[in-house]
């Protein structure tokens, strides 16, 4: 039920209560944080995930020329720079009253399904798979990328060569491997040759059957332990995402579509011009991130997910036949309803790489790659808004410029901030299940983990400096003492 | 064809002083030298293991914040580190996962440059452009050094490196 979201959100009274922290959360990216209380008997009356770091985009990119921004919000992200390229390209198509060419738009869709392609490649094989094929309270030292080698090394392979051919289109695409210019105001600034298509056509139909392989092993592996799978962190909420004009998956450019938790639609082919008409944002004195909702819906019912579950669930097919075969067995698994496992985000986010490599090559014959139209403009407007799909969820870019062109506000909402009030609410219910009453161990609190990661949320900050890669959890007392402490040691075990 | 040595620099340029990764290269780029690949990127991830295959000798430059000033040059080995579990990875996390997944590792060292602020938007400290100068000394005598003998005798002691 959406109400119990908010119960463990604030114990009654904290100062009675011991504190779990498990920090920084890991496979995932960038600095998040999950506090738990409980009274003496392990039973747990608050659980919340932060953000522990503020990032302060918005500040960032003010006083900037308009122009410049799809190259420099890439800089926000080391994991989805392309994601914000795109978004922030989209915004500035509308500042420059641009109708994109034919060339100009399939170049930034080939671009961007490399970009998912890619993310999702590194996030099944090397972040969640050790849980998966492992456990998740399997010991500690195999559940990571040696541990996948040692015991798949073909998978392990497939997994660095599909996220290598997904770089090499948008280095293909944008000019350079990182801080490309792919996507600027009103089209793209290079196309694609001959030479450099042949290049990725030799390759398309292994990355295919590959993506294929992975669809294949995470429904197996899904319906081995189908009731464990189907419960873990399990709730029920709406969904949000693009959707094509004919309701088709589309991870570049559509309405806006919700679904409520009984799958009727909340509303649908929504320009997302004016997405603040239905969606805003909510600040908690607790955490950085904000939590968006749904306005007609209210604070307590109107949170969402997105990303490759509220995707697959949402769009009425997916236009490339493999895929689609996929998600009809997915829907039918979920007896032509909306799936809401959390863990489902790994099934659906498959679909969705196989998806990426048939669009791909379908991208990849066709002539418009090699045109020579590559910007257009039109009739100036002083704001933009460009939303996109990005691997983990709706992103959303919003400009506003002075007469100068320089940008004097910017608000993006990225997915993992959509996605804020869900992974709080799939911590909880792991917490509840799992945790409550019973003895903390590391395999116990990998459990915690393994809920978030399925979001695959992206808290980056993009600073990686070495010497900054600690994991502690911490066990307080009730007056606020550090009576325990986990660390996880550099060869991955845990000792207490 | 491959070249036999990969300069890698990771780092964010609008990040502070992550940027000294990135602007060394762009240091050495300007340089032209011979038989050398220079890339860089954000961060190190896996599929960058596929960088180093087929390499006589790599090296890393990457900003630190434990290293003394200026910098630390050392040798790497290949380490299983806590930064196999998130998407970021260590240097010494690559080379191992290069080493399991296709048996091998070249020679590899890591060049770690002493950083002090990495606040989005910042720009480089000025402590950490004099230690890019003093980084980049090194790095051109690095990459006229026609050996592993040649580079080992710019090795720091251990006290001094990270």
């Amino acid at each position: 039920m959406i109400n119990q979201a908010f119960e463990l959100e604030t114990a009654a009274h904290p100062e009675n209560l011991k504190r779990v922290v498990i920090e920084p959360v890991t496979r995932v990216e960038g600095h998040g944080k999950v506090t738990l209380l409980l009274d003496e008997d392990n039973r747990v009356h608050q659980a919340r995930f932060h953000i522990v770091e503020f990032r302060g985009f918005e500040k960032f990119i003010q006083g900037r020329p308009f122009w410049e921004v799809p190259v420099i919000v890439q800089r926000l992200c080391g994991i989805c720079p392309v994601s914000h390229n795109l978004g922030a390209a989209k915004a500035m198509d509308m500042i420059v009253g641009a109708k994109l060419t034919p060339t100009a738009e399939k170049l930034r869709r080939l671009m961007h399904l490399g970009q998912v392609l890619q993310s999702h490649a590194l996030h099944f094989y090397y972040l969640a798979s050790p849980d998966l094929l492992f456990g998740f309270d399997s010991e500690v030292a195999r559940r990571n990328i040696a541990g996948i080698a040692a015991a798949y090394p073909e998978i392990a392979r497939q997994g660095v060569a599909l996220r290598k051919f997904g770089q090499e289109i948008i280095r293909l695409t944008s000019g350079k491997r990182v801080h490309g210019t792919g996507a600027v105001p009103g089209g793209v600034n290079k196309n694609l040759s001959l030479a450099e298509r042949d290049s990725l056509l030799k390759d398309i139909d292994q990355v295919i059957a590959w993506s294929q392989d992975a669809v294949n092993l995470i429904r197996k592996v899904y319906g081995e332990r189908l009731d464990f799978h189907d419960g873990f962190g399990y709730f029920k909420s709406s969904f949000m995402s693009l959707v094509r004009e004919d309701g088709a998956l589309d991870l570049y450019h559509g309405g806006l579509r919700a679904k409520d938790q009984n799958d009727q639609l909340i509303f649908d082919h929504l320009d997302y011009s004016r997405y603040w008409d239905y969606v805003h944002e909510e600040v908690r004195p607790w955490s950085y991130m904000k939590f968006p909702f749904i306005r007609s819906m209210g604070r307590e019912n109107g949170w969402y997910r997105v990303g490759p579950l509220a995707r697959i669930n949402n769009c009425d097919f997916i236009p490339t036949p493999l895929a689609e075969a996929e998600r009809k067995i997915f829907r039918e698994y979920g007896g032509g309803k909306a799936i809401h496992s959390t863990l489902a985000y790994h099934w659906a986010r498959m679909i969705e790489m196989l998806h990426c490599a048939e669009g791909i090559k379908d991208l990849l014959h066709d002539g418009d790659l090699q045109g020579d139209e590559l910007v257009t403009t039109g009739e100036r407007s002083l704001r933009g808004v460009g939303v996109i799909e990005a691997p983990r969820g709706t992103l959303i870019h919003h400009y506003r410029i002075n007469e100068d062109e320089l940008i004097v506000r910017a608000n993006l909402i990225v997915s993992t901030t959509h996605n804020n009030q869900a992974m709080n609410e799939a911590v909880r219910q792991v917490a509840l299940k799992y945790l409550d009453g019973n003895e903390l161990t590391e395999g116990l609190l990998n459990h915690i983990e393994v809920a978030i990661r399925a979001f695959d949320p992206c808290l980056s900050c993009a600073t990686h400096a070495l010497g900054k890669m600690p994991l502690e959890v911490e066990l307080w007392d009730a007056e606020g003492r550090v009576i325990d402490r986990l660390a996880r040691s550099g060869l991955g075990s845990c000792g207490v | 064809m491959t070249a036999p040595l990969l300069v890698f620099a990771c780092g964010n340029p609008s990040r502070g002083d992550d940027a000294l990764g990135p602007l060394l290269l762009e240091r050495l780029e300007a340089l032209n030298p011979p038989n050398v690949e220079l890339l860089a990127d954000f961060q190190l991830q896996v599929e960058h293991v596929a960088d180093m295959l087929g390499r006589e000798r790599v090296l890393f430059i990457d900003a630190s914040v434990s290293c003394p000033p200026p910098f630390a040059f050392s040798r790497l080995h290949a380490a299983k580190d806590t930064s196999y579990t998130s998407h970021a990875m260590s240097p010494a996390a690559v080379l191992q996962a290069c080493q399991e997944l296709y048996g091998a590792a070249p020679p590899a060292y890591l060049l770690a440059v002493r950083g002090e602020t990495f606040e989005l938007g910042e720009p480089l400290s000025a402590a950490a452009a004099s230690n890019l100068e003093s980084a980049l000394a090194l790095l051109e005598k690095l990459c006229v050094g026609p050996s592993h003998q040649a580079w080992d005798q710019f090795i720091m002691p251990p006290e001094k490196t990270i």
